[in-house]
């Protein structure tokens, strides 16, 4: 468990993932010449279009056809290419599901699946193009590591050290503006939780960019004389027993929280953790096993159970 | 005749066709034998894939059984990965690993999965067994091989069941618009899957609604016809097939499920299942007889 206790969301600048993703992309092409991208034909909306501009000879467009998009992946990954797969999460976690399951897990090939626009928030897009329950396909897929930044600068981080590591690995994006509150010189490793709040009435685990909206809700609780610690798990798979672990021990109860349905995702796997080693009362802050719609941000996140008020609700009628 | 039975020197081999033909009889009764000791399996599309397999391994492919990660070779892929018992016998044949280790097919902790793996077993370049998935990793590895200035082939073979799946056409229709001649599809056109249409003459395929060299046509493929158990006929189609420059190729090889067998020809029922021990024999000597292969080597 990794320990940043200072960071703040007042002040914090915002920035959008998906365009985190393009650039940092484009530095991680220029550090490794094996680096390819494929696109489904998205890059304008995923901004593998950075890429595309600064490495042209190494962006792949696929075309609209997802499972031919990682096959091709997986083709080039046998040869020694490391790529970077792109299309929205809706597509790549189920079109291409069976694609994923027997040319990149099974023969562990190294090919980065750049899932965009998960979560709630897509841009007025709807149900087709939000993705739910792609945290929950992935932890199950035996050998697929599952990353899910909070901000642009995790991100960066979590990408440098999916360069470094050779398994098939899940990323989660996201397409809009939000805080950036982790250092720029932040070091990601695969497996680590982040502890971002120590306290001891109530512990909050998020993940993603959910984990913005739950430090926000950290920040509402202490003004109320509630400490909650906040447990930050950027990684789904290989899951940070340990740290999971320690928060309940602190704590004795636990709230998750996650842009994702509860089935299956963050909140299953704590409740599978806690379950098995150390029975915990919690409540699971989530999508409620229902498919979403389209409408403005504000609207979205407030239908859906996912706002700072939301995990703040929940907390207070664990605690009462 | 001085065939050697395993034959693990790099590159093709240059056999005559006498000897390629008694190589498929052989590699046919291994299917058969492998399938009958792992009680499971399938031996129609073995069968049908048999002498083509055996001429890509011993006289096209351009690899090196002892060095079966050589960054150079050749690749091939078995879109079709239920017949991997068919490849199993080549590359055993051809010096991957001890004929013996056939008897382990389909066994716990065997190399030899039932469909191939490439994680397990070395020498089999893309993991396969969910039909339509094998020709995409193919246009991977024939694009890598032009990114990286590297001059080996890609062969992928395809059923022409499996091509009902739609990521087939999606590979294809990528393939033509990268121009790809490093690249070549073969379909093992046998014109049965695994219980096909059910109509009133049985269960063979209708022609007008199953034009394959037309569909690949369509999407830009260069195509070739060839009788897929004439060794000539297969080595003038892989001969037509590389000197083909801009556009890839499918060469369509019309073959027979269960040829060499004749109470297995043409019999959707033998498309998966293993014989008794009279049909073993029986089938072993219309195939090879007393000729084993391995025996005189
Ligand atoms: C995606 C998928 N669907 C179904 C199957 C089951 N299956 C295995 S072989 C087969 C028939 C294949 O027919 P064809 O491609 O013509 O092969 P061949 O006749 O040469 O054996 C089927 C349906 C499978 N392996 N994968």
């Amino acid at each position: 468990m990794i320990e940043l206790l200072d960071l703040t969301l007042a002040n914090a600048p915002t920035e959008a993932p998906r365009d985190a993703w393009g650039n940092a992309l484009c530095d991680l092409g220029d550090r490794h010449t094996n680096l390819v991208v494929l696109d489904g034909d998205l890059a304008n909306s995923t901004k593998a279009d950075t890429f595309a501009k600064c490495h042209p000879d190494r962006f792949y467009e696929m075309g609209i056809a997802e499972q031919n998009l990682i096959g091709v992946a997986a083709g080039m990954a046998s040869c020694g290419f490391v790529p970077w797969v792109s299309t929205f999460a809706a597509f790549l976690a189920k079109r291409a599901l069976d694609q994923i399951r027997v040319v990149v897990a099974q023969p562990g090939l190294n090919v980065k699946l750049c899932g965009g626009y998960t979560g709630i928030l897509t841009g007025k897009t709807g149900k087709t193009h939000q993705s739910v329950e792609d945290i929950a396909v992935f932890r199950a897929m035996p050998g697929v590591v599952t990353i899910a930044p909070a901000d642009g600068n995790e991100l960066r981080a979590a990408m440098t050290a999916m360069m470094a590591d050779e398994r098939p690995t899940y990323l989660r994006l996201t397409r809009d503006p939000s805080p950036v509150v982790f250092p720029s010189d932040y070091a990601f490793t695969i497996g680590e939780s982040v502890l971002l709040r120590n306290g001891s009435d109530i512990g909050l685990i998020s993940t993603g960019v959910q984990t913005i909206r739950t430090l926000e809700a950290a920040d509402l609780l202490a003004a109320e004389g509630i400490q909650a610690a906040v447990l930050h798990v950027p990684t789904l798979k290989p899951l940070d027993i340990e740290g999971i672990l320690a928060i309940a021990e602190r704590t004795n109860a636990i709230i998750t929280a996650e842009d994702h349905s509860i089935i299956g995702g963050l909140g299953s796997a704590v409740a599978e953790v806690l379950a098995e080693h150390r029975p915990t009362r919690m409540r699971r802050v989530g999508w409620q096993d229902t498919f979403g719609e389209s409408g403005p941000n504000d609207a979205l996140l407030k239908k859906y159970g996912l706002t700072a008020g939301h995990v703040c609700d929940a907390a207070r009628a664990m605690l009462n | 005749m001085t065939t050697t039975l395993s034959m693990p020197a790099p590159g093709p081999q240059g056999l005559d066709i006498a000897t390629l033909e008694r190589l498929s009889a052989q590699a046919r009764r291994h299917v058969l034998e492998s399938v009958f000791t792992a009680g499971a399996g399938h031996i129609g599309g073995p069968l049908s894939a048999t002498d083509i397999l055996v001429h890509l391994y011993f006289n096209e492919l351009n690899i090196d059984p002892a060095n079966p990660r050589w960054e150079d070779r050749d690749r091939f892929i078995l879109s079709k990965g239920h017949s991997s018992i068919g490849l199993y016998s080549v590359m055993a044949m051809r010096g991957y690993f001890p004929v013996s280790q056939l008897a382990t097919f389909d066994a716990v902790d065997s190399l030899l999965q039932g469909h191939p793996c490439m994680k397990t077993l070395p020498g089999i370049d893309m993991s396969t067994g969910s039909l339509g998935q094998g020709l995409s990793p193919g246009l991977g590895m024939a694009l890598a091989a032009r990114k990286l200035d590297k001059t080996f082939h890609t062969w992928v073979m395809l059923g022409d069941g499996e091509i009902q799946e739609g990521q087939i056409w999606e590979a294809c229709f990528v393939a033509g618009r990268y121009d790809v001649d490093n690249l070549t599809a073969i379909l093992d056109y046998n014109g049965l899957p695994q219980f096909g249409w059910p109509d009133p003459n049985g269960y063979t395929r209708e022609e007008k609604y199953d034009r394959p060299a037309e569909k690949f046509r369509a999407f830009g493929w260069h195509t070739v016809e060839c009788d897929g158990h004439d060794h000539a006929s297969i080595a003038a189609a892989i001969a037509a097939a590389k000197s083909t420059k801009g556009r890839p190729t499918c060469i369509i090889a019309h073959t027979i499920k269960g040829k060499g067998v004749s109470f297995m020809e043409g019999d959707f029922n033998w498309h998966a299942k293993s014989p008794t021990t009279d049909e073993l024999a029986a089938a072993i000597d219309e195939l090879t007889g007393d000729d084993d292969v391995e025996k005189a080597a």
